[in-house]
């Protein structure tokens, strides 16, 4: 069990921020991720696009902002729980005890909820009928590329992970790369050579198919794809991956009896606190009058809702205002030499 | 105002007025129209704002933009009507569009 003063869900621009708003008044904090990268958003969708509007930052890309964020709280040495997803919390006495999915255990007196619009999950196909061969002959993710050598594998997807993919397998697997229209979004130097080996006979590949249908009994046996003009095309495969991005599910957060309008959790604008006391939510996830979904308000939701998590960490304490530029403790915290 | 049309995958429809320079996807979100989720918020970065134009319409509508194509391979069974109702922008043209929301956003 890790105990801690509070536990941050979700390490995207705004969870950070807050690792430095508690790190400041003396908090300690650990933060959760389901990610296997520090970022958020920033970072699993945007890396490339620039933001124009971080005060103070007239234009940086979501990867910038990322590292910048990260060099801001080095100071703290705060540990990441990456590739982990809270799964559930429960009060016990006057602390949250929260379990992820790994099995990791913490003990805290507030918990902050920066995850967003959830955690990131692969996106399924749409077939009916799949369920029982996801995990098995059907994969959104390679854990062990052996288990493709000398058998067929059917890829769908037209981005950067679909055309890798059939470009590494091609080598030991025979390879079928299914994408939904002429064009691939991937990198120009993977089309290319998927091109090539496909002009070798390494590769086959269709263009706007979509899969249809999945025929098999305990393992699969063929699946069939659908053209834009309805034909059908049958083929026999050994294994379907698919490789669709990632889309955000609110998840187990749904379960914790906290309110919920939509997707979003209402919060009191004073200290950010949910109908649940000590659990906080800044950022995207939150919601209240006025809330506009802009990283700037997220940091000021987190600034808030790092003092409100003080008197739940040291309730014989009295929260003081101090400014970074002249308190010695706060410099002190910072790792600041006079 | 123009007047938007929204059919459900249930084939409930809803037609409401949307003022002119919201994008079709807030008309939905503001107007609590079930079916289109926006987790992005009209940053074309999550494809949960899905819809499918009505045929006649699809070609009347400004082209798709840098990028919608791209994150259109993301969404929930495309077709060739498909578009992000946030990139579609709601002006006097537009009256009577109609579109679709898919079945699910994801």
């Amino acid at each position: 069990m890790i105990k801690t003063d509070t536990l941050i869900i979700g390490a995207g621009p705004v969870g950070l921020f807050c690792v430095h708003q508690l790190g400041i008044i003396g908090l300690k904090c650990e933060v959760v991720d389901n990610l296997d990268k520090i970022g958020g958003q920033c970072i699993e969708l945007y890396p490339d696009k620039p933001i124009y509007d971080i005060p103070a930052v007239p234009e940086c890309t979501g990867e910038e902002l990322t590292n910048n964020l990260i060099e801001q709280i080095k100071v703290f040495k705060t540990n990441f729980h990456l590739n982990e997803r809270v799964e559930e919390i429960e009060k016990v006495e006057k602390k949250w005890i929260t379990k992820t999915n790994k099995g990791t255990e913490f003990e805290s007196s507030s918990i902050i909820i920066a995850a967003g619009v959830g955690s990131f999950e692969p996106r399924k196909f749409p077939t009916k009928e799949i369920e029982k061969y996801e995990g098995k002959q059907i994969l959104y993710s390679i854990r062990d590329k052996t288990v493709f050598k000398d058998k067929t594998v059917c890829i769908f997807g037209g981005g950067d992970s679909a055309l890798d993919w059939a470009i590494e397998l091609s080598s030991t697997s025979k390879v079928i790369l299914v994408h939904r229209r002429d064009d691939f979004r991937g990198m120009q130097a993977s089309i290319d050579k998927a091109n090539q080996l496909k002009k070798e006979g390494k590769i086959k590949i269709y263009t706007k198919y979509q899969l249809d249908s999945v025929q098999g009994s305990e393992k699969v046996q063929s699946i069939n794809i659908k053209h834009d003009d309805k034909s059908i095309k049958e083929i026999k495969t050994d294994y379907v991956l698919g490789f669709f991005g990632l889309i955000m599910q609110l998840g187990p957060i749904a379960e914790w009896g906290l309110n919920l309008d939509k997707k979003t959790i209402p919060v009191n604008t004073e200290s950010f606190e949910t109908n649940k006391e000590g659990i906080f939510a800044i950022g995207d996830i939150c919601s209240y009058p006025g809330k506009l979904k802009l990283i700037l308000s997220g940091f000021h939701e987190g600034a808030l809702a790092a003092r409100g998590c003080f008197k739940y960490a040291k309730p014989d304490e009295k929260y003081r205002f101090e400014f970074t530029t002249s308190s010695k403790t706060v410099k002190n915290r910072l790792g600041v030499k006079e | 105002m123009p007047k938007i049309t929204y059919i459900e995958n249930t084939g409930n429809s809803q037609t409401i007025e949307v003022a002119n320079g919201l994008s079709v996807m807030e008309g939905a979100v503001q107007n609590d129209i079930p079916g289109i989720d926006a987790d992005c918020g009209g940053g074309m970065a999550c494809a949960t704002c899905h819809v499918y134009v009505k045929e006649d319409w699809f070609d009347k509508l400004p082209k798709k933009g840098d990028g919608e194509e791209d994150m259109l391979d993301m969404a929930f069974e495309p077709n060739k009507f498909s578009r992000l109702s946030c990139q579609i922008i709601v002006s006097n043209e537009l009256d009577g569009l109609t579109v679709s929301t898919p079945s699910k956003q994801g």
